[in-house]
């Protein structure tokens, strides 16, 4: 259980009123073919109605198959939530009548899903670590797609049967920022596991707070208030903020004596505020029985064990270990760990580089600040995952950052460098000695330069020659001038301070 | 078998909610024929309760058959005018229905 550090507070007419959201995720599993047909899953951009069968279409005597890869995805992704996989998983039919699914019924699992008993640890602000049980996640199908256009209703079912994981948690979030940090992590998850695209723009990922609020002492007797569902969230903001505003809503409605119905609120993203959806005039009589078109699944310890070794380095594992095990610190390690694409990169440039010397450390912040900041640049919005196709290669980075290291280059020439490289894909050292960009450390050039100057500057070269050594600074000036930048600044003041040594 | 004393807890408010589901228009008559029809149903059902089942295992299917699935590979299924041909109205590819919520 989380405890009530993190957890917001609203007080309205002298009563704290505490927040208590359990959220309800569906995921559509990324497989290519739907989850009871072979249908393609790929529904956006296509024309309504053209990716559709008998089974998905509900017609007398299809009979459903099920997709083996989703069923694997949902095990890896239980076993990536710490969750039990239970030997036996059923589907059962949920039945309601509504034309987004013309069977009359959802495919779904009711007693035995595949994933129960998990938990997300999500870091919490101040170093601390939340933890938010899963209760269950299991397999189901989507629904299609229903516009509404005056009195009817246009339906295109190419999303119908597509595979669709819920993930229900616990209700142990207790902050708006909470369930941010939950979803985050999630989705984090999910996109490692390549089981899911994680846009919720797109639709693919779906999230359903559960939203109540309580009293302490309700909250000490253990009670809750009544909940509300939040539907219509298509970003990340959007969660954290409905969530926000329903706490001050029920909290404003309970402080005034009234009461909290059990509804359905919609987001309304141009307002900000949640809207009355559908009042729930009586509980859902949904009839689950075990489909009868679908012999169970039995999962047995060695295809958990096969799931289980495939599973990828997860992000809290990459982390901990660029922290522990490399020095990174904390802040760039989490950044880098948050998207697989990002942690791959930076691994392969670590590996060119070294992992030795504090290495790592340099590498993370270059990779977080400079090449995010040119990738942010160039890139559509602030995606990390778009850095699996930039130009610069991880060991060419590697190698700008060894020419760094051995002074060749100085710290703005490099960061010019990179800009050249995210253009062109170039090795450093190409661009480098082009552009003549090398630090001059040709002490034969330096002095000459030097030399030079002293004759330009005769004012100031008596001066310092009298001891005015604040003037070091003017002449180390002048010959960065005079060599654009390129010398290297230790060897130029060692040149400067002899040549002025000599002359005296 | 004689009929409703045997299955109380089946009301007509439970008729009528069970009619509702099945969109059924039931007149009064008929929540009272039914709801002793269906409780002659549900009381021959419950016979079963009598049987020890402690060491039979949940058995939400019949036949020993499980693990029956598919490889994740697509295939075409019908074309949209295959999959419209029997729509009581289509419009612009879509199915047309009535609006559930009015507008």
């Amino acid at each position: 259980m989380t405890s009530a550090r993190s957890a917001d507070l609203v007080t309205v007419g002298g009563i704290e009123w505490q927040l208590v959201v359990g959220m309800e995720v569906h995921a559509q599993v990324a497989t290519r073919s739907k989850m009871f047909c072979a249908c393609s899953a790929t529904y956006q951009g296509f024309d309504p109605n053209s990716h559709v069968c008998p089974v998905c279409l509900g017609m007398p005597g299809a009979m459903p198959v099920i997709n083996q890869r989703a069923v694997e995805a949902t095990i890896a992704t239980g076993l990536a939530l710490g969750c039990r996989i239970p030997d036996t998983a059923v589907f059962a039919r949920k039945n309601y009548t509504y034309p987004d699914l013309p069977k009359g019924y959802q495919i779904t699992q009711f007693e035995y899903p595949l994933c129960v008993d998990g938990r997300v640890d999500i870091p919490l602000p101040g170093g601390d670590t939340g933890t938010i049980r899963i209760r269950r996640a299991h397999l189901e199908e989507d629904t299609g797609k229903t516009t509404h256009e005056g009195g009817s209703s246009l339906v295109d079912l190419n999303r119908a049967g597509v595979p669709l994981m819920e993930i229900v948690t616990e209700a142990d979030i207790t902050s708006a920022e909470e369930a941010y940090g939950f979803l985050v992590r999630l989705r984090t998850i999910l996109r490692y596991l390549g089981v899911n695209s994680g846009d919720m723009e797109k639709g693919a990922l779906r999230c359903e707070p559960n939203i109540s609020v309580r009293t302490a002492e309700q909250a000490a007797r253990g009670a809750y208030g009544t909940k509300v569902e939040v539907k219509n969230l298509n970003s990340l903001r959007a969660v954290r903020a409905a969530i926000a505003f329903e706490h001050n809503r029920q909290a404003r409605v309970l402080a005034k004596g009234g009461s909290i119905e059990q509804v359905n609120m919609g987001w309304d993203e141009s307002r900000q505020i949640t809207v009355l959806q559908r009042s729930k005039e009586s509980s859902d009589d949904y009839r689950y029985f075990p489909e009868p078109d679908l012999p169970p699944l039995r999962i047995s310890p060695e295809d958990i064990a096969h799931i289980e070794a495939g599973l990828p380095e997860l992000v809290q594992a990459k982390e901990d270990r660029y922290v522990n095990d490399w020095g990174v610190r904390p802040a760039e390690a989490s950044l880098l760990a948050s998207e697989r694409p990002l942690a791959t990169w930076f691994e392969a440039a670590v590996a060119a580089w070294g992992g030795e010397d504090g290495k790592p450390q340099t590498m993370a912040l270059w990779v977080t600040t400079e090449l995010l900041a040119l990738l942010h640049r160039q890139g559509e919005g602030q995606d990390l995952r778009q850095i699996a196709d930039i130009r610069v290669q991880p060991h060419q980075l590697a190698d700008l950052l060894t020419a760094l290291a051995d002074r060749q280059i100085n710290n703005n020439t490099a960061k010019q460098v990179l800009a050249a490289m995210m253009e062109t894909g170039e090795d450093p050292n190409a661009i480098i000695e082009r552009e003549g960009l090398a630090l001059v450390s040709d002490t034969s050039m330096l002095d000459a330069a030097i030399l030079e100057i002293f004759e330009a500057n005769p004012d100031e070269h008596a001066r310092i020659q009298a001891g005015e050594m604040k003037l070091l600074g003017f002449f180390m000036g002048q010959v960065m001038k005079a060599t654009r930048g390129q010398a290297d600044p230790q060897t130029a003041r060692t040149r400067l301070q002899e040549l002025l040594g000599s002359g005296s | 078998m004689t009929t409703s004393d045997k299955s109380p807890h089946l009301d007509h408010d439970t008729v009528r909610a069970v009619a509702d589901l099945a969109r059924l228009n039931l007149t009064d008559e008929e929540v009272v024929r039914f709801a002793g029809q269906l409780g002659q149903v549900l009381a021959h059902a419950e016979k079963l309760q009598a049987v020890n089942t402690a060491d039979v295992p949940p058995t939400p299917y019949v036949l020993s058959l499980a693990n029956v699935a598919r490889e994740d590979e697509p295939a075409p299924g019908l074309s949209q005018e295959e999959a419209l041909a029997n729509a009581p109205e289509q419009d612009r590819g879509f199915f047309r229905v009535k609006s559930f919520f009015g507008s």
